[in-house]
């Protein structure tokens, strides 16, 4: 489908919006720096950082790749472990 | 320019917000049934539900000149308890003639569990029965992927099931293309932080088009925000799609789907369509 905005245009519209999400994100990070304790074993800081290394990178569709490191995975034998019986239709 | 809300609990917002929606050109709205934030005690708990959702719910939508529509079950949070379950499907045939009832939902899975898949099952097995449409509620956040990969399962399963009758509702970046190749129709939810937001809504529409494709806002007693569809009309006119696109989207695509249901008569409201917001 023709997206009319073009890639300048797109950047022009959301320079600031994009610039205010990332210092969102810094002060977070600095935020868990200045609290007591440590949040470094936690595995949620894992996904996180696998999600900002998707920002960097120069793949399409990263919005779907970040959705995907916050997802369980999807087990094909779901069935047979929870031990559902398929529908006789 | 009109629009059609095809879900939002209007038994959790006021008479004021009916009234913003009408404002902003909300024509229709469906209404399907959920958890109320508390589990309820008893099949007469749901009984008094439907009976709001079938009866009172319709009136204070039309004082504002919204025709209201909703759908049944119990929802997948307290499938857990399958006796319950299996109570509320069986008095669901009390309400099936309402003139308001589309079909069946919102259905689906919250933790995916055994017994929230066996209610699923047993929803479908009823809606097959009784020729009912369905309407789908997939997990949020970490469950989505794989609950809606099961709900996908359990539906393709059933040779009975007409896929083009079926709404899998809250889809998003990592689930839409899995229920859209597999010929169902598919709803993004614009929800703060658990599900969708106007632009990303926007930005799938120009990924897959707008086949089968439709936004709704929830708008229930969670943080919400009751009139996200203009949002999304305004999203999608700020970077330039036409109107017949995003008519297509908040409008003509809710009236085919629902226009499967013989009880969605539909009347197109007579103010002109401009008067709108």
């Amino acid at each position: 489908m023709p997206v009319p905005m073009t890639a300048p245009k797109v950047l022009d519209r959301e320079f600031f919006e994009i610039r205010a999400k990332l210092l969102e994100i810094a002060a977070s990070f600095d935020r868990l720096d200045r609290g007591a304790g440590t949040v470094e074993g936690d595995p949620r800081m894992s996904l996180i950082r696998e999600a900002l290394d998707v920002l960097r990178s120069d793949e399409p569709d990263r919005a779907e790749a970040i959705q995907m490191i916050f997802s369980r995975q999807y087990a094909a034998d779901w069935r047979k472990s929870l031990k559902v019986v398929p529908p006789k239709g | 320019m009109y629009y059609i809300d095809p879900h939002i609990h209007m038994v959790s917002r006021t008479t004021d917000d009916y009234e913003t929606l009408a404002r902003m050109g909300c024509a229709a709205l469906s209404e399907p049934a959920f958890w109320a934030g508390f589990d309820r005690g008893s099949v007469d708990g749901f009984r008094d539900y439907f009976r709001q959702l079938t009866e009172v719910e319709p009136k204070r939508a039309a004082a504002v000149g919204i025709q209201h529509y909703t759908w049944l079950c119990i929802n997948a949070k307290e499938a857990e308890n399958v006796e319950l379950s299996r109570d509320v499907i069986a008095m669901i045939p009390e309400f099936l003639d309402r003139p308001n009832v589309l079909g069946i939902g919102e259905i689906g899975l919250n933790k995916n569990t055994r017994n929230e898949s066996i209610v699923f099952l047993e929803h479908v097995e009823f809606a097959v029965r009784h020729e009912q449409q369905i309407l789908i509620h997939t997990p949020h956040l970490e469950d989505k992927y794989m609950g809606t990969r099961m709900i996908l399962d359990m539906l393709i399963d059933d040779s009975r099931v007409d896929r083009s009758r079926v709404l899998v509702d809250h889809v998003e970046e990592h689930t839409v293309r899995p229920v859209l190749e597999a010929g169902f129709w598919a709803g993004m939810t614009l929800y703060p932080v658990t599900k969708c937001t106007p632009a990303r809504a926007a930005d799938i529409i120009e990924m897959y088009g707008p086949e089968r494709l439709m936004v709704n806002s929830a708008g229930d007693w969670g943080p919400s925000k009751p009139t996200a569809v203009p949002d999304f009309i305004m999203e999608m006119r700020r970077r330039g799609h036409s109107h017949a696109l995003i008519r297509r989207v908040v409008y003509e695509n809710p009236l085919e789907f629902f226009g499967q249901s013989a009880h969605f008569q539909f009347a197109p409201p007579d103010v002109p369509e401009a008067a709108t917001v």
